[in-house]
């Protein structure tokens, strides 16, 4: 297997390194990747769009098709993952229990559990470690701040660097932050299954609800000058804050599939433990 | 002769990418653990991504964001060079290529620890064995 | 100047993928490839893409990693080759 292997990679690099003899010089301004459409993306992406961060101009207004059918695609990987892992089977006994008082640590080995009501107990993960102050007292602290910066990813993104996945990915990040440094259930019970898959759906729907608006205002499918007859913002502003809008919606369905990919994966479906 | 060798030689960076390219693609094919696989499959994939990357490289230009932009009001006070900004166009499709990846390891990963549960394993031809020796 | 931090790094990032795939520990191939993953957000940004640095950063070196390492501990940490 390993001989067959090395034939074919060695066969596919000679075939490659053949092929680069055609290709242009490193840093040219004149490639062919660089003369065809994108001259007119750098030219008039002020004066038609009033963004100047190329990029997210070409990503959310004139490609914006493209963006819509990958936040479908993200929505859908968070979906087989959830449908792939979860069950509802709990397992029988190992139960970790500490009292708060006294600090003692109880193993109950059978398949009883201590009823949530006595507030002296709280349930505690099969590998967890009393030497914990420091991580939760600067994980609490640091959390908020990780999403304000995500909003202003989001918010900045026609200006700078970022846009919508980027804020949305560090939004889920700080979740899994959350998750990591206190208990995998602290996590779940601020964002439960039903509000995670909610959003993931809303971020698809408000994508694809700009694009309806616009066609049903008169225009094709996300044309977003034609929003100019509901809002009082001249046709060449509006396409910034309809781009805005879209924005908004990739960064809260990737927030929630990063959430629920995490939450499945570290806790194999059962959504009780985790890392 | 001399100069199809002098030619290939120019081109020192695509012999780089494409060695990258050939580490994930054995590590696909040779590798028998299947988190092993996952890595080689991330980095054909971001081998790739650093292929188109460097195909819109200009030399001596800025980033693609038009400098002194904000708040302009009428876009004749801009005069745009396009061969001082980099092509933004394969930036564009290589951050619709970086999400798909992130969602299809998600996927593989949730794959693989349902295999786990199963078999117990994650050596691909002990799963095999595993299969033909439960189907008898 | 510019070509030889882009000669060291793309070094670095070349000895990064062979040592992921080759050692036989998992956890160990996960922060290997979170290594690996930071390196090429420095090559991109290096070459202008800073979009998609940005992206490979909180992406590849952030939430990949995550996500290989609660999966290897869900599963084993041992592997034959």
């Amino acid at each position: 297997m390993r001989y067959i292997g090395l034939f074919i990679v060695i066969l596919c690099g000679a075939l490659l390194l053949y092929a680069t003899q055609d290709f242009p010089a490193w840093g040219d301004p004149n490639s062919p990747a660089s003369s065809h459409v994108s001259p007119h993306y750098i030219q008039k992406s002020i004066e038609e769009t009033s963004v100047p961060n190329l990029v997210t101009s070409v990503l959310a207004d004139y490609r914006s098709f493209d963006t819509m059918f990958e936040t479908t695609v993200i929505f859908c990987a968070g979906l087989a993952c959830l449908l792939l892992l979860r069950t509802f089977i709990q397992e029988r006994g190992n139960w970790y229990y500490r009292h708060i008082p006294t600090e003692v640590t109880l193993h109950i080995k059978d398949a009883r559990r201590i009823p949530k009501d006595i507030k002296d107990f709280e349930r505690i993960d099969t590998l967890w470690v009393p030497y914990d102050l420091i991580i939760k007292t600067v994980c609490r602290i640091c959390i908020p701040f990780i999403q304000l910066f995500a909003f202003y990813v989001v918010a900045h993104g026609d200006f700078s660097p970022g846009g919508g996945f980027q804020g949305g990915v560090i939004f889920g990040a700080s979740l899994i932050l959350l998750a990591i440094a206190f208990d995998l259930r602290t996590a779940i019970e601020r964002l439960d299954e039903f509000k995670l898959g909610v959003l993931s759906a809303l971020g698809v729907f408000l994508y694809a609800g700009i694009g309806m608006l616009c066609m049903i205002l008169g225009g094709s499918f996300l044309d977003y000058s034609q929003l100019s007859k509901i809002f009082p913002v001249d046709p060449v502003h509006i396409r910034a804050l309809g781009m805005l809008g879209v924005e908004i919606g990739v960064g809260i369905s990737v927030m929630a599939v990063m959430a629920i990919i995490y939450i499945n994966i570290a806790s194999e479906g059962r959504q009780d433990e985790g890392l | 002769m001399h100069e199809f060798f002098m030619e290939i030689v120019d081109k020192y960076n695509y012999w780089l990418y494409i060695i990258l390219m050939m580490i994930g693609l054995y590590a696909m094919i040779v590798k028998n653990n299947l988190i092993k696989k996952l890595v080689g499959m991330n980095i054909f994939q971001t081998a790739i991504i650093l292929f188109y990357i460097s195909i819109g490289y200009k030399e001596d230009a800025t980033l693609p964001i038009i400098v002194n932009a904000h708040g302009v009001h009428s876009p004749e006070e801009l005069a745009i060079n396009t061969a001082e900004y980099i092509n933004p166009l394969p930036h564009v499709l290589m951050l619709t290529a970086i999400v798909v990846s992130v969602a299809t390891l998600g996927v593989a990963l949730a794959l693989s620890v349902k295999v786990y549960q199963q078999y117990k394993t994650l050596e691909e031809d002990e799963i095999r064995m595993r299969i033909r020796e439960s189907s008898l | 100047m510019n070509w030889l931090i882009d000669l060291f790094i793309l070094t670095l990032v070349i000895v990064c993928a062979i040592a992921a795939i080759s050692v036989r520990d998992l956890l160990s191939t996960a922060i290997l490839f979170g290594a690996y993953s930071f390196m090429m957000c420095l090559l991109w940004a290096i070459m202008g893409a800073v979009d998609v640095a940005f992206t490979e950063a909180s992406v590849g070196a952030g939430v990949s990693t995550v996500f290989f390492v609660a999966a290897v501990f869900r599963t084993t940490r041992r592997t034959k080759d």
